[in-house]
């Protein structure tokens, strides 16, 4: 018979079992810091979501930050031309791991109205899109769901299994 | 006003104005290619355009178009609101296409002239930085010809024409 647990009285409504994955997302996804990345009119929703009505403050993304180094979730807000495109892909790639994208907008999706030889035809061309939100531009509750839904995302995610944690290249 | 400037070009230069069409809305006179500088010239110095308002490029099927939009904002009473004047300037050779340039003359030619040589690919002798600005040095063709396929890239595609930066 296992010697019985003894938690002194002043510990008991103060101890929380849980699993480290829960935790680790928990924190994880309560704080995506977006990096401050607009392309074209679809940014200005994105302001508007981070504004004092429909605050992103709400999910966690407020911090947006002004360098790739500092930021998790990239938000690809407008229309991706070809002359941009290297510097999208900069910008991707200077982001460290774990790294998110969500592509905000028809033109972001697919290159939108932009049948051209200007436009890149959708971000995914060039970078890995996890949340994908359709309109043009979409309306900052649209933003705010996407969030919530990549935030399920990073929810169902193992820190076992997640690549960028193995030794070896992903 | 412009009207009466369309007659004094023709009477100063009988060889540069090609023809002044009739029926414009704005007042037009056709220049020659080699002339275009000096009738510029003429126009600032003299009477009085002192502002050009913007370039454009236009392809026909038999020849290229460079349309040149002048004001003027004269401190001097009876020099000011003339305009708007259009000058165009018809480029035969469509295999090469080169006209003189007006960027010393006036200086908001410099972009307008780089935008169509981007566009276009009419380049303009004597410019001083000659090059494109919105699409990239090797972009395959030029976007507003008639001529060029307006179809969609992949990133693939173009990215052997692209410009490599040393920190690339």
């Amino acid at each position: 018979m296992a010697e019985e647990l003894v938690v002194p009285p002043e510990l008991r409504r103060n101890i929380l079992i849980t699993t480290v994955d829960k935790l680790y997302n928990w924190a994880r996804r309560s704080s995506l810091w977006p990096l401050t990345f607009g392309l074209a009119c679809c940014a200005i929703e994105m302001i508007a979501a981070s504004a004092s009505r429909y605050d992103i403050a709400r999910f966690g993304a407020e911090v947006f930050r002004a360098s790739p180094r500092q930021a998790d979730l990239m938000i690809v807000a407008g229309t991706v031309t070809h002359k941009m495109a290297p510097q999208v892909l900069r910008l991707y790639h200077q982001m460290p791991e774990p790294k998110y994208v969500i592509a905000m907008g028809s033109c972001a999706i697919s290159g939108g109205i932009f049948n051209s030889y200007a436009v890149l035809q959708g971000v995914d061309e060039i970078i890995p899109v996890d949340v994908y939100v359709p309109g043009c531009p979409p309306r900052p509750e649209a933003l705010l769901d996407a969030l919530i839904k990549l935030q399920k995302k990073i929810d169902r995610q193992s820190i076992l299994s997640v690549p960028w944690y193995r030794r070896e290249k992903a | 006003m412009s009207e009466e400037v369309l007659q004094l070009l023709k009477e100063k230069f009988p060889e540069a104005v090609v023809e002044i069409p009739e029926g414009t809305k704005d007042p037009t006179a056709v220049i020659r290619r080699e002339n275009i500088r000096e009738v510029a010239l003429f126009l600032r110095d003299e009477i009085g355009f002192n502002y050009l308002s913007f370039m454009a490029g236009v392809d026909y099927p038999e020849h290229f178009e460079v349309v040149y939009y002048l004001y003027s904002m004269g401190r001097e009473p009876q020099r000011s609101n003339l305009g708007p004047l259009a000058l165009k300037v018809y480029v035969e050779d469509k295999a090469n296409p080169s006209l003189p340039t007006v960027s010393d003359i006036w200086p908001s030619a410099f972009q307008q002239e780089q935008e169509i040589y981007d566009m276009f690919g009419i380049t303009f002798e004597g410019h001083p930085d000659l090059r494109r600005i919105f699409m990239w040095e090797g972009f395959p063709g030029w976007p507003l010809r008639k001529d060029f396929e307006n179809r969609t890239f992949t990133f693939q595609e173009l990215e052997p024409t692209r410009p490599k930066p040393p920190y690339w």
